[in-house]
């Protein structure tokens, strides 16, 4: 099979396994609902504040949804070890990766599809800017995290304390990203400022950190 | 197989302390030795899984493993396949990662190596709900979906109730027949008492003993 | 070797005195900040230190990941741990200096702000090295360190923009620099060098030793076994 055809197999495999076992999907799906709760108790805001602030709320956010998304990219090939499978096969270790980074793509996609109704109706939210410029941030927000998040967790699993490995590792280099998407999104809420700059440095972000995944993640994978 | 000189270390420890074996093809090879001895991390550095520290490892005339991976079938004591799908998919999966096409063909074969270890295609459990037996059975097919010449199995026969466990000693030996090599890591050695070419015991990282009969080869 | 360890200790030593004599007393008072401002000339070169030693780690990641040469890995090592270090006087000057000028603690000073993320990133990447339990540290630091470097521009680049909707105060002052400011500045950096030099070069050794004994063990523990 073909380099993509062997990422969509996989992909393919990790959605129905997923959609199968509901419990993982239904537990995060609940605790998007509660991170919005959450914060929506202690940030309230009048409407015209919100609109600063939102962007920032509605990052973290997403992140925290993320992180939990992210965790769990490799829980299913490290039962049984099944990761050793994959690598003794002649199968690229990109097609793994980007199956496994497009899988968690959908996954925080669909939880960010669900956290922002409920932002915008606790927060009685409205942009002023361009709304349709949202889309593009969120894509490319969410694939910022998403690459490096996917990365991270491979480099996590070859450490102690894994779960606390990945959000330390990731934080840190996804500030510039953090910057972009937040200030992107704030400057569509409020209206003020463009948010091009932002956007070009989202794209930057994006495609120097999918090139530099996708260079060395056999290297991180055959570390042992 | 050609080991030379293989050292591997994990930190302070070493696992494996300078092996250097020559090992012919189209021959079942039993390794056997106590817990610790280096037996697994032997063949997951053949497999290819770990790299050695020092020295190297060359089969089929490569030391390049993963020039000659397509030729190699890998079975480990955790079932390298996913709880949650039935055998088919599993291997309908994994079938795709070794190059196989899709469809029609993929099937065939995915149930040819399913009725060769003895175990129904069709059956649409999932596999973490096989009984260790089955389980076993069913990695052993995965190892076999590529054809491999090279077959490398690490307690192929733990936890497999004795009936199991003579059947797939039979499949073995019959793949042994018909032109693979095999090495064999077992705590079980006597079930393959009177299939096996040699039995190589090893202890505290080093290969300490070689002979074409048990009982001399645990001396 | 020795020779030239007792050398550049020698140098260090009188260098740093020699900038200490020309911060705290040589260089002219400044006009509006008074003498707090002398703490620049301990800021912006330690600033300037840790980007040159994080540089050193980038460069040693790559030789490492590409040769696999065990001295590139301890250099990367080394160097992070003492960018680290000056990485943490940045960010305690700054604070120091800010609080008696502008009567707050932090600004998103592009310097100060950059070096933050540096200290976050070289934090996570000695994390790294410690939670590690794979054979193979080096090859996970090396990749880490490299991402690490990659970032460095786009932190810049998007904090340089922040600034420019959100303007603070400016730590180092804008403008032109008196010449003779200039002058104790780079003296000051000059000796900065040699000590984190001296430092990475006492480290270094260190970590060979620690390895070499370590190695030791292993093959004492084999022969033991043998016979």
């Amino acid at each position: 099979m073909s380099f993509f055809g062997i990422t969509r197999a996989t992909l393919t495999k990790d959605v129905r396994l997923e959609w199968r076992s509901k419990d993982a999907i239904n537990a995060m799906l609940f605790f998007s609902l509660l991170v919005v709760v959450i914060f929506s108790f202690s940030f309230d805001p009048t409407a015209e504040e919100s609109r600063r602030i939102a962007g920032g709320l509605v990052w973290v956010a997403f992140l925290f949804a993320a992180i939990v998304a992210l965790n769990q990219t490799w829980a299913r090939e490290l039962r049984n070890q099944v990761l050793d499978a994959y690598r003794v096969s002649p199968a690229p270790a990109n097609a793994l990766f980007l199956a496994k980074a497009f899988g968690n793509f959908i996954f925080v996609t669909v939880l960010e599809a669900l956290m922002t109704p409920l932002f915008i109706v606790f927060y009685k939210l409205r942009a002023l800017g361009p709304t349709w410029e949202l889309l593009p941030i969120a894509a490319l927000g969410t694939w910022a995290l998403v690459v490096n998040g996917t990365f991270f967790a491979a480099i996590s699993l070859r450490t102690r304390s894994r779960e606390i490995m990945l959000p330390l590792l990731l934080f840190p280099i996804s500030i510039p990203a953090l910057l972009g998407m937040v200030n992107a999104t704030t400057a569509i809420l409020t209206g003020e400022g463009s948010a091009r700059f932002w956007i070009a440095l989202l794209v930057a972000y994006d495609v120097v950190f999918t090139i530099a995944c996708l260079l060395l993640f056999e290297t991180v994978l055959e570390a042992e | 197989m050609v080991a030379d000189g293989v050292v591997k270390q994990f930190g302070r420890f070493a696992a494996l302390r300078g092996v250097s074996a020559r090992f012919a093809s189209r021959r079942l090879y039993v390794i056997l030795g106590d817990n610790g001895a280096g037996k697994t991390t032997l063949l997951r550095t053949v497999a290819g899984l770990a790299q050695p520290t020092r020295g190297t490892i060359s089969i089929l005339g490569t030391t390049s493993v993963r020039s000659v991976c397509n030729q190699i079938g890998y079975m480990a004591h955790p079932s390298l396949l996913y709880d949650e799908m039935s055998g088919m998919e599993n291997l309908r999966y994994f079938a795709g990662l070794y190059g196989i096409e899709e469809g029609g063909i993929a099937n065939d074969r995915c149930r040819e190596v399913i009725a060769a270890v003895k175990l129904d295609p069709e059956l649409e459990r999932p596999v973490g709900q096989y009984s260790q037996g089955m389980r076993q059975r069913m990695s052993l097919a995965r190892a076999l979906l590529n054809d491999p010449k090279l077959l490398l199995l690490d307690e192929p026969f733990s936890n497999v109730d004795s009936r199991s466990a003579q059947e797939m000693a039979v499949l073995l030996a019959q793949m042994r027949d018909r032109g693979k090599t095999l090495f064999v890591v077992t705590h079980q050695p006597a079930l393959l008492e009177d299939i096996a070419d040699e039995f190589v015991r090893m202890d505290a990282g080093k290969i300490v003993n070689r002979h074409a009969k048990l009982r001399v080869a645990c001396q | 070797m020795k020779r030239g360890f007792s050398i550049l200790a020698i140098v260090t030593a009188l260098l740093l005195s020699f900038a200490l004599y020309e911060a705290l007393i040589a260089a002219p008072t400044e006009r509006t900040m008074g003498d707090v401002q002398r703490i620049f000339y301990y800021h912006v070169p330690s600033a300037w230190t840790a980007f040159v030693l994080f540089l050193i780690n980038f460069v040693a990641s790559v030789v490492f990941l590409i040769r696999r040469d065990t001295k590139a890995d301890i250099l990367a090592l080394v160097t992070a741990e003492v960018g680290v270090v000056f990485c943490t006087v940045v960010l305690a000057t700054g604070p120091i200096w800010a609080r008696p000028v502008w009567g707050i603690w932090w600004t998103w000073d592009l310097r100060l702000t950059l070096t933050l993320v540096l200290w976050l990133i070289y934090v996570s990447y000695l994390v790294l090295r410690r939670f590690s339990a794979s054979s193979q540290t080096p090859v996970l630091a090396a990749v880490l360190a490299i991402f690490g470097a990659l970032d460095v521009p786009l932190v810049y680049f998007s904090i340089w923009f922040f600034r420019t909707q959100h303007p603070s105060p400016v730590i180092g002052g804008g403008g032109s620099l008196d010449p003779r400011m200039a002058h104790v500045l780079l003296i000051n950096w000059a000796a900065f060098l040699c000590l984190a030099w001296l430092v990475c070069w006492t480290r270094y050794r260190l970590e060979v030793v620690e390895r070499e004994v370590e190695e030791a063990q292993a093959l004492e523990s084999l022969l033991e076994d043998s016979r």
